[in-house]
């Protein structure tokens, strides 16, 4: 997994509440047996017509931020099923960091797993990085995860919280299935006891 | 004398294996179940970092989301990506020793309807599975949550999770349902109460008379949709009725351990004074027959009502309902009763199961699906399919016009070729109406199974109390 420090890149707003993972990345393309190659394919049926061509009106196909690395979002980002799919497409396009009022819970623990921080902010924070980030490509964010500091264009400082473990994985890229291996004797003992309690398991 | 506990909280903290001093937990999974979407990188994982599956007898697999639900799919499965899939499940099953019913057996089905059939599922475990639905198995009592595809992995290479406690939150309904009232209502009603993100952060207990004199398949539908209400889990409290359903499963445990087992089972069940962080109550008397009119499964209302407005909301929910509405074809102060649909779907998670197959043939006694109307029932598993074959079921559905199709997860997400085309309106028994879940450009109304019988009788959306 990536790590991720900082970043200062543009955002693209998405102002929209309860955008689900169906909308993030559509059924159609979970039939792959590989993490990479979803961006394309990334809120698919916003972002194309019926024949496949770009609509226009869509945030990320303005040029402005076709290079986007942040989305701001409306409440409740990445509800819905638990596809791994979604992070891997945002990934694959490019986005390193979501910014939202509220994530669903599933979406949140599977950003951190692929190196992409989701950030959770008060209503009016994101509001007023909802407003720069329709001024389009000269408004970039600065998220720095060390000092969970977004900065605004303008020189605003926003601070955040995170889980301190989701943070030093992140910062590190650490691959959490090694972190639990280091605790495989603590996990054999507990199967001693669990079976020991529960004999019929 | 000790604090008093939620049934969340026992269920927790018997499977802590670990605890950092920050809070962070390393816990114990005691099944996982594995389907063909969201496992293949999973294994892929752990082949390129040369690990083993820790507990493969702690693991169940099943292909149910693509799969198509034809009856010549034991030969070919014609979509490419589809069948390699299932092909690729179905060899690391093999290849790591893991138990697997493959599409031609007759314990195929949904992976959330075959765990109970099968006795897999019991209370008091941790339950986990790459499908935000497995809050189903909480119906048993049973701590059961959706993961993605890195934790599929972490879990097959350590059997645990690396987890922070959610929060308590009580949902109780109480008193007795009306006429033509079902799970389905109940849980609908509760996510127009609470919202999709009213359950963020909490692990839901469902109490109160109404749930408790559910039956098991109806505990099983309102937990089936905690996910919708932002909820990690859902939980209801073991009882005579789950003992019962439990007892006899191929993977139960059998006579004496059974016996053990319930001793411990029957201590499943929040103190009394336990902390809930959060309480929601609804009276059962106040729910009606219910469906969505909008893309959100918040977007509830008693059959008797109308399609509401953007202006009857506020910032940004205004401007998705006016999206919505847009997708979904539908003008506000239209009756729901007059909105008319082309296609009923009957089955998934939600209600795939037996019970909710009876309940359809009750409404369709003596009934027919309107001509040139599309009206597929598709069992949640093999084993429901030849139960209702058993029990005439399926004869009479068949003889009112419906299709009769092979278990799996069909049109509820559309990744098979069980789909909507643009335009198209269902009435659907799923759980899901976002925009283009069910096909590109289709439009769901999430109801129950009599209501759905009931929209396949009349052509509309109907209140089928009108039909009892």
């Amino acid at each position: 997994m990536d790590k991720f420090t900082s970043l200062t890149g543009i955002a693209a707003p998405m102002p929209l509440v309860n955008i689900d993972t169906d909308m993030i990345i559509p059924k159609q393309f979970l039939k792959t047996i590989k993490r990479t190659g979803l961006g394309v394919s990334l809120f698919h049926e916003m972002r194309y017509d019926p024949d496949g061509k770009e609509r226009a009106d869509f945030v990320l196909n303005q040029i402005a931020y076709r290079t986007a690395e942040i989305i701001v979002a409306g409440d409740n980002f990445g509800c819905g099923s638990s596809r791994e799919h979604a992070p891997w497409a945002l990934l694959d396009f490019g986005i390193r960091c979501v910014i939202s009022t509220s994530f669903a819970d599933i979406f949140y623990n599977n950003c951190f797993k692929n190196g992409i921080l989701p950030v959770t902010l008060p209503k009016e924070q994101v509001d007023q990085l909802m407003r720069h980030a329709a001024k389009g490509a000269n408004a970039r964010l600065t998220i720095d995860l060390e000092k969970q500091m977004v900065t605004s264009p303008d020189g605003e400082n926003m601070n955040f919280d995170i889980d301190p473990f989701k943070k030093r994985c992140l910062l590190e890229g650490l691959d959490d299935v090694a972190l639990t291996l280091e605790k495989e004797a603590e996990i054999t003992a507990f199967e001693t006891r669990h079976q020991l309690a529960m004999p019929w398991l | 004398m000790n604090a008093p506990k939620t049934l969340y909280d026992k269920i927790w903290d018997a499977h802590v294996v670990d605890q950092a001093d920050d809070g962070t937990c390393i816990l114990y999974i005691d099944r996982h179940l594995v389907h063909e979407v969201t496992s293949p990188q999973a294994f892929e994982g752990l082949r390129l970092s040369g690990r083993e599956v820790r507990a493969p007898k702690q693991t169940l697999a099943v292909p149910d989301h693509n799969v198509p639900t034809d009856e010549g799919r034991a030969e070919k499965i014609e979509d490419i990506n589809s069948r390699i899939q299932v092909e690729a499940l179905e060899k690391n099953a093999q290849d790591f020793g893991i138990e697997y019913y493959p599409v031609d057996d007759i314990r195929q089905g949904i992976v959330h309807i075959i765990g109970p059939e099968q006795g897999w599922t019991q209370p008091g475990m941790t339950i986990v599975c790459g499908d935000s639905h497995t809050a189903t198995h909480g119906a048993f009592g049973a701590l059961a949550h959706g993961i993605g595809t890195s934790e599929v992995e972490h879990v097959l290479a350590t059997q645990t999770l690396i987890q922070k406690k959610s929060l308590n939150m009580k949902v109780e309904v109480k008193g007795e349902l009306g006429v033509g009232v079902t799970a389905k209502d109940v849980t609908l009603s509760i996510i127009g109460e609470t919202g999709t993100a009213g359950g963020s952060g909490h692990v839901i207990e469902y109490t109160g008379d109404a749930i408790q004199n559910l039956t098991m398949e109806g505990r099983m539908t309102v937990c089936n949709m905690a996910i919708e209400g932002g909820a990690r889990a859902g939980l209801v409290a073991p009882d005579d009725k789950t003992f019962n359903y439990v007892k006899g499963r191929p993977h139960a445990p059998k006579a004496a351990a059974f016996e053990t087992a319930c001793a411990y089972w029957k201590t499943l069940k929040s103190d009394p004074g336990a902390n809930f962080d959060k309480v929601v109550t609804l009276l059962a008397s106040s729910i009606a027959p219910v469906v969505t009119w909008g893309t959100s499964p918040e977007d509830v209302l008693p059959i008797t009502g109308e399609v509401p407005s953007p202006s009857d909301f506020e910032g940004p929910k205004s401007d998705a309902v006016e999206r919505s509405l847009d997708y979904m074809g539908l003008r506000p102060g239209t009756r729901l009763e007059d909105i008319e649909v082309d296609t009923v779907f009957i089955g998934s998670c939600t209600n795939g199961r037996i019970e909710d197959l009876r309940e359809v043939a009750e409404i369709m006694q003596g009934r027919k699906v309107k001509p040139g109307m599309r009206a597929m029932i598709v069992p949640g598993s093999g084993l429901v399919r030849l139960q209702a074959e058993e029990e005439g079921i399926a004869e009479q559905l068949v003889a009112a016009g419906f299709e009769w199709r092979m278990a799996g997860c069909s049109m509820c997400l559309g990744m098979n070729p069980d789909q909507l085309s643009p335009g198209e309106r269902c009435a659907s028994t799923s759980n899901r109406n976002f925009e283009g879940r069910q096909g590109r450009g289709g439009r769901t109304h999430l109801l129950s199974p009599a209501m759905a019988a009931a929209a396949a009788v009349t052509g509309r959306l109907t209140d089928v109390r009108h039909l009892m």
